[in-house]
């Protein structure tokens, strides 16, 4: 017998938490104990006073499952609203930072530095022998620029995450 | 607005919610809290002999009252032995507030003596948890706490007191309305939704009202409220295990329990219906049989106030999320108010009673005095013998506990309680427990397996204490049936490991805890054997020696759907491919 698994479609979620300990494991542990993906996950406070966060989580799942992850979000004590950002008519924008060192001398570095501009990526760090490159944009754009800078020397990634916002002017 | 300890905050605070009864055991990290205790004899403290059972005591107490469960226990092991109990109210959606000791906020984090990281042990096994840093907190936390066990679905709360809180001194502070920041579960139920479900069930040719634990957890009225719909429609109506007693099963219109080892017409009918209303039922794995040929031809209404229990197993075609009972009150309201008429639902019943006319519950057996009883003839005669004395009967998990729910027949909600979600072993007996404290003057029976009891047959002691009048009620087939049942099923006989090897002597161990204990060995006795345990003042456990190798029908085979059900030990094939072999 082989065990089967569905595909899904990637959607980004919004969540606004109490900003209390045990809120990030909570949402977390959901997610494992129900065997749902976590492709990626930002938190971070959002208000003046502290008293929230706002969770993004990249996940993916066939419809039901998407739903069924809203719910089950939405009913844990310390959650205040769930926002399916792919939602029809919900256009919203992506970004996410990642910080690349990339190593080398000679012509390697010269094509990294000119890559990096084209990307409109940031340097942030030098030596005579490497670069750091702050890059900010959606997920597809940071990983093209990582995918070329393995060519180029690349020895470190750290990326943030997906943030995400609906556009327009109504708030979450 | 007063200063004193956090211990005795968590007292005024059960003092003020109304809490009569608390279930627990002592140990170092609750001392302050029972020295607190100790000075305020209106709440009664109930000492069981281990975690587990003050949980499930609590759950008992909960499910015959409609009041949440309170349960007191130390940190470390205290906590960890209440972490099946907790889970099982999860499951079973059922309120209860556990009260958790602690190492001080000094020791956290050093592995001290007794610590665990009981918030992190219990974030997915309750509604919520909160550990509690601050004494000043206390009150809000713990009026909080039985808001969000009692409120919405219900469920579990743990609340983790480090000793140094309950020490320290604070002031004790009662919000005065709780409208929680983020925790509003919606209760009324949607206006077009209801009028859309009534015209849905006003134009059914053959519907069918499957009910859940969610019309018992709602309240006596909407109990009330579903006979009168149901009997406005003039629709059949079967229900989950975790429903049973809020209709009546000597009513007509009812079908018996649906599922797994529920009845043929109940599952035909489900099968074969135009329209499904379920009220407060989560369509489990036990209920659907397999998915894909569940209730094939219907549409599908969900009440449930459990928003993420919508489509989570069965997609539905209108949800109306909110409270059983006021969603029923709506539903009865707008069929009046739109004239409704019950429709000739003639050739349905027709239906019906054909496939009642198999008599799916009959077993076979002898009559004689000296024959051995059948399981099922001893839950009949438990039920004949108890008539009009409106018992509460609990049960552990496994055979024992199908054959109460298929012929133990209950009128009223809050009198059937049972470990359905979780089928926690070792449930019954504490529950009995708890559900007696509550009801001191009713007729309380745990129908026990032999295997069951013995998980938390430490109880007696408890019992003995205070003097319960519990009787057990074990149908004694010297086996796990339920897992030989299976292996008959799925492993052409290899009993691994599931006969009930060594028992006590029952009637010896009743003795030891100045219990009465009885035996019933043959159907002869089994009557009187009944009224003496009924008659006999204080604890009973009756050793019902029941046939050994009898099994739980009907029956649908994990992975079959409604209409393969096994009605007779003869349609056991004893192999099972893999596929339905995964399934549980």
């Amino acid at each position: 017998m082989k065990i089967k698994t569905e595909a899904g479609e990637r959607h980004v979620l919004a969540i606004t938490v109490d900003n209390e300990a045990g809120v990030l494991a909570k949402i977390t542990g959901l997610f494992t104990a129900r065997g749902y993906n976590i492709e990626s996950l930002t938190v971070a406070d959002i208000t003046a006073d502290h008293a929230l966060s706002r969770i993004t989580i990249v996940t993916s799942g066939p419809p039901p499952i998407i739903d069924q992850i809203i719910a089950q979000l939405d009913r844990l004590v310390p959650v205040h609203k769930v926002i399916d950002l792919n939602d029809a008519g919900e256009a919203h924008v992506e970004r996410e930072i990642a910080l690349v060192k990339v190593a080398g001398t000679g012509d390697k570095r010269i094509e990294a530095l000119r890559m990096a501009d084209v990307f409109r990526a940031k340097v942030v760090d030098t030596t005579l022998t490497s670069f750091i490159f702050e890059i900010t944009g959606t997920s597809d754009k940071v990983d093209r620029f990582i995918a070329l800078m393995r060519e180029c020397g690349l020895v470190e990634v750290g990326r943030t995450g997906v943030v995400a916002i609906a556009r327009g002017s109504e708030a979450l | 607005m007063t200063e004193m300890s956090g211990a005795d905050m968590v007292v005024q605070a059960l003092v003020d919610l109304g809490v009569d009864t608390v279930f627990g055991y002592p140990g170092g990290a609750v001392l302050p809290i029972y020295d607190a205790l100790y000075k305020h004899p209106t709440i009664k403290h109930i000492l069981v002999r281990h975690e587990q059972a003050a949980t499930h005591a609590a759950e008992g107490y909960a499910r015959s009252t409609g009041k949440p469960g309170v349960v007191l226990v130390t940190s470390g092991p205290g906590a960890t032995n209440a972490v099946t109990g907790i889970t099982d109210a999860l499951l079973d959606s059922i309120p209860m507030v556990v009260l958790t000791g602690q190492v001080p906020t000094t020791l956290i984090g050093t592995d001290a003596f007794q610590e665990c990281d009981t918030v992190g042990i219990t974030r997915h096994c309750t509604k919520h948890n909160y550990l509690v840093m601050d004494p000043d907190r206390l009150g809000p936390i713990m009026h909080e706490a039985f808001h969000i066990a009692t409120h919405g679905r219900p469920g579990p709360v743990v609340i983790d007191i480090p000793k140094n809180v309950q020490v320290a001194t604070g002031t004790y502070s009662v919000p005065e309305f709780i409208q929680h920041n983020s925790y509003r579960p919606q209760v009324e139920p949607d206006a077009d939704a209801i009028s859309q479900a009534i015209d849905m069930i006003a134009a059914a040719e053959r519907p069918v009202f499957y009910t859940g634990g969610g019309v018992i957890n709602a309240g006596p009225d909407a109990s009330a409220a579903l006979r009168q719909l149901v009997s406005l429609t003039g629709a059949p109506i079967t229900s989950t295990l975790m429903g049973l007693g809020a209709f009546p099963a000597d009513d007509p219109k009812w079908l018996g329990m649906l599922g797994m080892h529920g009845t043929y017409e109940a599952n035909m009918a489900m099968n074969r219906a135009d329209l499904i209303i379920a009220v407060g039922a989560r369509f489990d794995d036990r209920v659907t049989g397999r998915l894909d040929a569940f209730s094939p031809d219907s549409k599908k209404i969900h009440i449930d106030i459990d928003r993420s229990s919508i489509n989570k197993i069965v997609p539905v075609d209108l949800a109306v999320v909110g409270d059983a009972g006021r969603a029923l009150d709506a539903l009865i309201a707008a069929w009046q108010d739109k004239g409704h008429k019950a429709r000739d639902l003639g050739e349905w019943w027709r239906r019906v009673d054909g496939w009642r006319a198999t008599r799916c519950l009959d077993f076979p057996e002898k009559k004689e005095a000296s024959a051995e009883i059948m399981p099922q003839r001893a839950v009949k005669a438990l039920f004949d013998a108890t008539r009009g004395r409106d018992p509460i009967i609990t049960t552990e998990v496994g055979q024992h506990q199908m054959w109460a729910a298929q012929h133990f027949g209950f009128s009223a909600p809050n009198r059937w309680l049972t470990s359905g979600g979780l089928g926690t072993m070792g449930y019954g007996f504490p529950a009995a427990v708890g559900a007696q404290i509550a009801h001191p003057n009713r007729l309380v029976i745990c129908i026990a397996g032999e295997a069951s009891l013995q998980m938390n047959i430490q109880e007696m002691g408890t019992v003995a204490q205070y003097r319960l009048p519990v009787k057990i009620f074990i149908l004694n087939n010297e086996w796990m049936g339920m897992v030989r049942q299976w292996q008959e099923l799925t492993y052409e006989s290899r009993y691994s490991n599931s006969y009930s090897d060594s028992l006590p002597d029952f009637v010896k161990l009743a003795d030891a805890y100045g219990w009465t204990g009885l035996r019933i060995d043959n159907l002869g006795q089994l009557e009187d054997g009944i009224k003496k345990m009924i008659e006999t003042p204080g604890p009973v456990i009756v050793d019902c020696r029941v046939a050994q190798l009898a099994n739980c029908f009907p029956m649908i085979p994990s992975g079959a759907a409604h209409t393969d059900m096994i009605l007779q030990p003869s349609d056991v094939t004893g192999t099972m491919d893999d596929e339905a072999k995964a399934l549980v």
